[in-house]
């Protein structure tokens, strides 16, 4: 088609003006796809986190909560459990497994989690994927750990190399574990939850690093040496939470209702898939006002094209009498001018992409730290490809503008040049 | 067919521009033979460009007829026009003909773009579009080294004779010259009205020339005075 080329021509006659509104145009697309692909890849993330649990058990609080410090590792328990409360759900005849966890640590940023060997057999992800080792086996001492996989690749650990745990959950801690260094026996495999940047140890092994404090600090002139603490009773008085599967998914309202109601001790049980739903139904609305806000900016673009169009119309006059001069008809001129449009849009919406999957690889690895959201890197979904044909469905539409003014024009200039 | 000889017949045309408003142009009659070189006499605002457009089909009188090479252009719809101009007729205007972002050669050969008969009309004759176009640039005095120059590089009379050669390739019938000479300086005017009265010669192209300058008047055919003939100025 002649006219394109011609489109195609004049637009490169006016690169820098078109480069700039391709520019701006191109930036909008990206912050759309890139809000989209936030929203569904973090509810994607979030969801594959846990799966399997049928409930949660934690003091006290809000459903949401719980989630967070437990599984997310976001956030701090506002209490704990007693173990006398914990070993009674577990005994509890339709309770199939139950998984005791017990934070409050960290190492270098990364969170310590106390458990037992359940963890490592009971605590799945992703749709049903069990945990695996990369390197080495679960731990099997007191001051053995495992770590995942970012703290490994991170801190570029390796099996039989000694860490010092802190005590408290800040980035950077004054009190730390020092006299009872833990030992690398096994690495897991990458899995994309907050698994990856934890520290596990056993419960006994949080236990013997606080043997001899109190109240979050070490009682003076009480103090025990790594090899006493393996002498006293390791058995931990309080967890923090606990993963509970039940033997039967159907039982898991009464099981609920049970803890909910336990007389000893307040305690709530949630349902992760409930509890996910609603930590997602909070950031809900300002998901849709950033959705908003980048379709709106995406119009802002737009309409900045369309300007730009509008001002070219008046010089191009001459171009337009010109052309119907040798011939062509209005339409002509109008294809002209929506060509231009859809040239830009496509464009801009490449630019975009692209501009998307650099801003990605960069901003991967900081938004895995910052945020524990782990958005993978994947082509462009049927869902992003409708987008973007909505956005240059849409840029094409406000072409028409300028479009059907040049047409107008055309038409009543004709061959008459006008300055 | 009626062997007619005319490229233009006008016949009782009457123009204005809106209901109510007085007539622009009021033509009882017009005729220019095929092959002949006219000169039109006009000042501005005689009517000239309205005429201009009336052949070319971009305008319809709203009464009487207006035939170019025997079609009458009001029995035509505006798509036919277009594409009747773009088959048969070439346009030069006063200044800013060239479309500035297209090279020399490009210019030129915009006609073949919208025409497909000027296009054949070289093919017919065996010469390559290009071809055609440099034999027309050397004919108006362009070196060939211009062809993939910007127009925008040349001088304002290398710059009317680039418009020529785009009225006269793929040999129209028919080419109107509205006041192309106005912006040359004296020299450049005779020596860019030879070339092109030359090269319509050899063509057998009609001309139709339309200029306020009479001192160009006896180098054609022809001159006719607007005003005399139009009595809406009367």
């Amino acid at each position: 088609m002649h006219i394109l080329t011609l489109a195609i021509k004049s637009m490169l006659n006016r690169k820098f003006t078109i480069a700039l509104t391709i520019f701006s145009i191109a930036l909008s697309i990206m912050l759309l796809l890139g809000v989209e692909r936030l929203r569904n890849d973090a509810r994607e993330s979030f969801a594959n986190t846990i799966s399997g649990t049928d409930l949660i058990v934690g003091a006290r609080s809000g459903p949401v909560q719980l989630l967070l410090y437990s599984v997310f590792r976001i956030g701090n328990p506002t209490n704990n459990i007693s173990w006398k409360s914990y070993e009674e759900i577990k005994d509890q005849r339709l309770v199939a497994w139950t998984v005791p966890l017990s934070l409050g640590d960290s190492h270098h940023g990364f969170r310590v989690l106390g458990t037992n060997l359940d963890y490592f057999r009971h605590y799945h992800y992703g749709g049903g994927l069990a945990l695996e080792f990369a390197k080495g086996a679960p731990f099997a001492d007191v001051y053995d750990a495992v770590i995942g996989a970012d703290v490994a690749k991170e801190l570029n650990y390796n099996l039989g190399q000694e860490v010092v745990l802190a005590h408290g959950t800040g980035e950077v801690s004054f009190v730390r574990h020092d006299d009872k260094p833990f030992r690398i026996v096994g690495i897991l495999s990458k899995t994309g939850t907050p698994v990856d940047r934890t520290v596990h140890v056993s419960l006994e092994g949080i236990e013997a690093i606080h043997t001899g404090w109190e109240n979050g600090a070490p009682r003076p002139g009480a103090h025990i040496d790594a090899e006493q603490a393996r002498q006293i009773n390791l058995q931990p008085k309080t967890i923090t939470a606990a993963l509970v599967g039940l033997k039967s998914r159907l039982a898991a309202f009464r099981v609920q209702r049970f803890i909910n109601e336990y007389p000893k001790e307040p305690l709530l049980a949630a349902l992760p898939g409930v509890a996910l739903q609603e930590l997602w139904d909070t950031m809900a609305i300002a998901q849709q006002v950033l959705l908003a806000i980048s379709v709106l900016v995406v119009l802002v673009g737009i309409s900045g094209m369309m300007t730009a169009m509008l001002t070219s119309l008046n010089e191009r006059r001459r171009e337009m009498a010109v052309l119907r001069s040798v011939g062509a008809r209005p339409w002509h001129i109008f294809i002209l001018f929506v060509g231009e449009a859809g040239a830009v849009m496509s464009i801009a919406s490449a630019v975009g992409v692209a501009a998307l999957y650099v801003t990605q690889l960069i901003a991967r690895p900081i938004i895995q730290t910052q945020l524990g959201l782990f958005l993978p890197i994947h082509s462009p979904s049927t869902h992003e490809f409708m987008l973007i044909a909505a956005a240059v469905g849409a840029g094409l539409l406000v072409g028409l503008i300028p479009a059907y003014r040049a047409y107008r024009y055309s038409l009543s200039d004709g061959m008459t040049i006008r300055l | 067919m009626s062997i007619e000889t005319d490229a233009i017949k006008i016949q009782n045309l009457s123009f204005h521009w809106r209901m109510g408003d007085a007539a622009v142009l009021d033509l009882p009659e017009l005729h220019i033979k095929r092959g002949e070189r006219v000169f039109i006499k006009g000042a501005s605002g005689s009517g000239k460009s309205t005429l201009l457009s009336l052949i070319g089909g971009v305008l319809l009188p709203q009464s009487g007829t207006v035939s170019v090479l025997d079609q009458r252009l009001n029995e035509l719809s505006s798509a036919k026009r277009d594409s009747f101009r773009a088959e048969h007729i070439g346009f030069i205007f006063q200044m800013f003909n060239l479309i500035p972002y297209l090279p020399v050669i490009d210019n030129v050969l915009l006609p073949c773009r919208f025409s497909q008969r000027r296009k054949h009309n070289i093919e017919k004759r065996g010469f390559t579009l290009k071809d055609e176009a440099v034999r027309l640039l050397e004919h108006l005095d362009l070196s060939t080294e211009m062809l993939q120059r910007s127009v925008t590089e040349l001088s304002v009379g290398q710059q009317q004779r680039v418009a020529a050669a785009r009225a006269l390739i793929g040999g129209p019938e028919l080419v109107i010259a509205d006041e192309p000479t106005s912006a040359l300086d004296a020299d450049r005017r005779s020596g860019f009205l030879q070339l092109l009265l030359k090269e319509c010669f050899e063509q057998d192209t009609t001309l139709v020339f339309v200029s306020h300058d009479s001192a160009l008047e006896p180098q054609f055919d022809r001159g006719i005075q607007l005003a005399d003939i139009n009595r809406a100025i009367n």
